[in-house]
């Protein structure tokens, strides 16, 4: 879990970096987080042999960053809802829902083998 | 910042004051530990006290559930006071805002514990 937070720090020193406030520096590190944990825990199933890639990019209108595991790779589209009533006392099942809910576009890409979210945070207009 | 927990009783009420955070790895366990420790010993009131708790991931999310959820099976109760800025908002992000009972002063969450 070392890894995790040393993801997690590098999100907050970018996100600050290209000048996002506390809020939104937090929404992005946290998802970063999550997706970093999901990576480690349910893609690789925390293989000391598989490796999670991560990478920041600044494009002047938005910051992309993708994690990438090794792992068998999930189908997004089957995860269950956590706010429908019959999972909302669920104790699992709600990285990837956060992840979705602090970012403005989350992409999934299957790899064969593994699995790369790419996660992108639209960046504010500076003033003029 | 691991999580530390301070037990104190009120009023027939067990708080937890917890200070920082609560994910998976950090913090989760030991609430886990603290919540099941307590309803085995038959405490039916208790109070997590988050104003030190600045960050909670899904794995805290996913405990906090817990609590309340083992708590209710036993016929115990758990209730939130003092949520951080950061932990309401992934509260409410999630609707488990709409689950606890949630209060701002320790004061009226003890009372509504009678």
């Amino acid at each position: 879990m070392d890894s995790v937070a040393e993801v997690e720090a590098a999100a907050e020193n970018f996100t600050h970096a290209a000048g996002m406030d506390e809020d939104e520096s937090f929404r992005v590190a946290m998802a970063v987080r999550e997706a970093t944990v999901n990576a480690v825990l349910h893609g690789n199933g925390y293989d000391p042999n598989k490796q999670v890639s991560v990478s920041f990019e600044n494009n002047g209108k938005a910051i992309v960053i993708t994690i990438a595991d090794q792992g068998e790779g999930l189908d997004p589209d089957k995860l269950p809802d956590p706010l429908a009533p019959e999972n909302l006392l669920r104790g699992t099942g709600r990285g990837i829902f956060l992840i979705r809910s602090f970012l403005d576009e989350v992409h999934f890409r299957q790899l064969h083998p593994g699995t790369e979210l790419t996660l992108i945070k639209n960046l504010k207009a500076a003033a003029s | 910042m691991a999580l530390s927990i301070a037990t104190r009783q009120l009023d027939g009420v067990t708080i937890l004051d917890l200070s920082g955070r609560i994910t998976l790895g950090e913090g989760s366990v030991q609430l886990r530990d603290a919540i099941r420790d307590l309803i085995s010993k038959g405490v039916k009131n208790v109070l997590l006290s988050l104003g030190d708790v600045n960050y909670i991931d899904s794995s805290g999310l996913g405990e906090l559930v817990s609590a309340f959820t083992t708590a209710k099976n036993q016929g115990a109760e758990v209730k939130l006071l003092n949520l951080t800025k950061k932990v309401k908002d992934v509260l409410q992000v999630t609707k488990l805002y709409t689950v606890f009972d949630i209060f701002d002063d320790e004061a009226s969450a003890i009372a509504s514990f009678k």
